[in-house]
């Protein structure tokens, strides 16, 4: 099938729940042939967005641009999936509801299979695959059709690490065949594979850009120390502690660090509400 | 202890649903039921035809409630008013003698107290009942019996189909896939109404072979009402999953619609013997039109005109129930409105006009 569109997503996008404000003022693009990861923590409002950019949520204000439902691809935070039925039947239903014909159906799903490694597995109740297998199944069924717009809601979150890796390799994999996809996902180091990436905090942009365009933007210094540092916003990095100097220097005991996407998210969101340090 | 009971209490607070119903519906359904639950019949509809018509209508018991009087009409068109139930008990006169005394079999109650009336008094004629001749509980109550089952397929069944989606999340998944709201829901009830024309045509054999439930009148005026009356139940099935976050609460609302329709239809209880507000209620049921439609086609034979009435208002509440229900459906389908109206295949794009009023 043809992709006919290389620029989806949302501008100005505000989302409301009754009086809750869930989204406010985004503005995001999805381009073909890329990731674009939708990063934040709990409530940031990742979830509200992909339900904008899909249709099931009615915009409070501005504009989404996004393909024909039969060119959009849809992965919720739920199962995604028809636990009672097999993955073979959950694979022919959404081939059928995307309208492929039955030879377009059978190479699909063959491919498909091999492809997420379900295929010793297609006889099984989709209910009593595993966390991650289910996540493929999901991912396989949204690309069934090989959609313009592919949007995951957190297919990672709960996933064993390979799982996860499997799962990116099958979604770059789309990317790759053309379709703009947009994952939202709590892990930064998920994340810094994406080619673009939105950081919402609280409904609002926080970050903005290319991997290296956000590490860029992040003022100050990074360091990283045994000790936690006086004086300044730190964190806990695994065994160490990690801190941000707003005026670039390096407090006594603590070196400074390569800036990765998770330490450009603290430091985003400590700019933004200084009192949120670990 | 205490924290297990406070921890419950809190739960229980916060299901208002479940609270509700625990502590106002036992004291509604006392008060409806309270009235509803009588097997006694007062008044009993009557015609009176024949030449002595007027003089016979004057001495009847005070029971015999006359509706109408016409001595220009006999025997067969005394038989058709209680095969129409246009009445319970048709006098029939002649020109000297006992006038006859028919009584609809049909309408059990009032059939059993004028039977039991005229029996005991000499000088009366003896009655003859017709349509169930022997007055057999069995043929009175499987012909609405079948409606109750068809509510539990239609309605329980149904709302807990539509639910499973929403609680599983799949739901949401539909939303998004290039369907109509009406194709899902269509797609949706299809398996539920095939299974439920099964059940019907399994549980009418069943009555007839097993209980000897007469079935005089026309198959095809049965099968209309039934069908009619399925996609009431259908409906109701429907609105409430659109009113149910999860199984459990899907299924309490289908036993609070179950239950009145099961002691006001006039299944249990006779119509008129109700108070006239809560027989009023019991206009409302859809059972309560399926119990009369059922009983005048099986037991009575009534011919399509004779049911007019119940097919009528089950039409009109399968308008207004399915209505509801499609409307709330397609909002909890598609509240971005979009994809559910417009062909899937034409929209290339879809640039939302920012709207004023919030999401859901």
């Amino acid at each position: 099938m043809s992709r006919s569109h290389d620029g989806w997503g949302c501008r100005g996008l505000g989302v409301r729940y009754g009086a809750t404000v869930a989204l406010e003022d985004v503005t995001f693009e999805a381009r073909a042939g890329a990731v674009a990861a939708v990063v934040g923590g709990d409530g940031a409002g990742k979830t509200s967005l992909l339900r904008a950019l899909a249709g099931t949520v009615r915009p409070a204000a501005g504009t989404v641009r996004r393909p024909a439902a039969r060119r959009l691809g849809y992965v919720s935070a739920g199962p995604g999936v028809w636990t009672d039925l097999t993955v073979d039947e959950n694979l022919s239903f959404a081939g059928r509801a995307y309208g492929l014909t039955a030879d377009e159906l059978d190479r699909r799903v063959g491919w498909l299979l091999e492809r997420t490694g379900l295929a010793q597995a297609r006889d099984r109740l989709a209910g009593r695959l595993s966390g991650g297998m289910r996540q493929k199944l999901a991912l396989a069924m949204a690309v069934a059709h090989e959609p313009d717009l592919l949007i995951l809601d957190e297919p990672t979150t709960g996933v064993d690490p390979v799982s996860r890796a499997e799962l990116w390799r099958l979604l770059a994999s789309s990317a790759a065949d053309g379709a703009a996809v947009v994952v939202a996902t709590t892990y930064l180091d998920e994340a810094e594979r994406a080619a673009t990436v939105l950081l919402l905090d609280r409904g609002r942009t926080l970050l903005a850009g290319t991997p290296d365009e956000v590490l860029a933007a992040t003022p100050g210094l990074v360091v990283e120390g045994a000790a936690r540092p006086e004086g300044i916003p730190s964190w806990r990095r695994g065994a160490r502690w990690r801190a941000w100097s707003p005026d670039g220097s390096a407090p006594p005991g603590t070196s400074p660090v390569t800036l990765d996407l998770e330490d450009a998210a603290i430091v985003a969101q400590l700019r933004e509400d200084p009192g949120r340090a670990a | 202890m205490w924290a297990m009971a406070m921890k419950e209490f809190r739960q229980m607070r916060r299901d208002r649903r479940t609270l509700a119903m625990m502590i106002l519906l036992p004291v509604v359904l006392l008060i409806v039921f309270g009235y509803a639950a009588s097997f006694d019949v007062d008044r009993v509809r009557t015609v009176v035809v024949g030449p002595r018509a007027e003089q016979v209508a004057a001495a009847l018991p005070g029971r015999l409630d006359v509706v109408r009087v016409a001595p220009g009409e006999g025997r067969q068109a005394a038989v058709e008013a209680l095969r129409d139930a246009d009445a319970a008990v048709a006098v029939v006169t002649g020109d000297a003698g006992q006038p006859q005394v028919l009584v609809d079999g049909a309408d059990l109650f009032s059939a059993r107290a004028v039977v039991t009336e005229l029996r005991g008094r000499p000088g009366l004629p003896t009655p003859e009942v017709l349509f169930n001749p022997g007055l057999e509980t069995s043929a009175i109550m499987v012909p609405g019996l079948m409606g109750v089952v068809l509510v539990f397929v239609g309605t329980i069944a149904t709302a807990l189909g539509v639910v499973r989606e929403r609680q599983s999340g799949t739901l949401e998944q539909l939303a998004v896939m290039p369907f109509r709201a009406r194709d899902v829901l269509a797609g949706k009830l299809l398996p539920y109404l095939g299974v439920a024309v099964v059940d019907l045509a399994v549980i009418v054999a069943v009555g007839v072979l097993l209980f000897d439930v007469p079935f005089n009148g026309s198959p095809l005026v049965f099968a209309l009402g039934a069908v009619e009356f399925l996609f009431v139940t259908v409906g109701i099935g429907v609105l409430i999953s659109t009113v149910s976050e999860t199984q459990g609460q899907a299924i309490q609302l289908a036993i609070m619609t179950m239950l009145p329709q099961i002691l006001l239809s006039g299944l249990i209880f006779p119509l008129q013997a109700m108070a006239p507000a809560v027989r009023w209620i019991g206009y409302l049921l859809p059972l309560t039109w399926f119990v009369q439609l059922a009983r005048g086609v099986m037991v009575r034979g009534a011919p399509l005109e004779a049911v007019l009435l119940p097919l009528g208002m089950l039409a009109v509440l399968g308008a207004v129930v399915f209505g509801l229900s499609i409307a709330r459906f397609r909002r909890d389908l598609a509240p971005a409105g979009r994809h559910r109206d417009a062909d899937p295949d034409a929209a290339d794009q879809a640039e939302e006009a920012p709207s004023r009023a919030g999401a859901r």
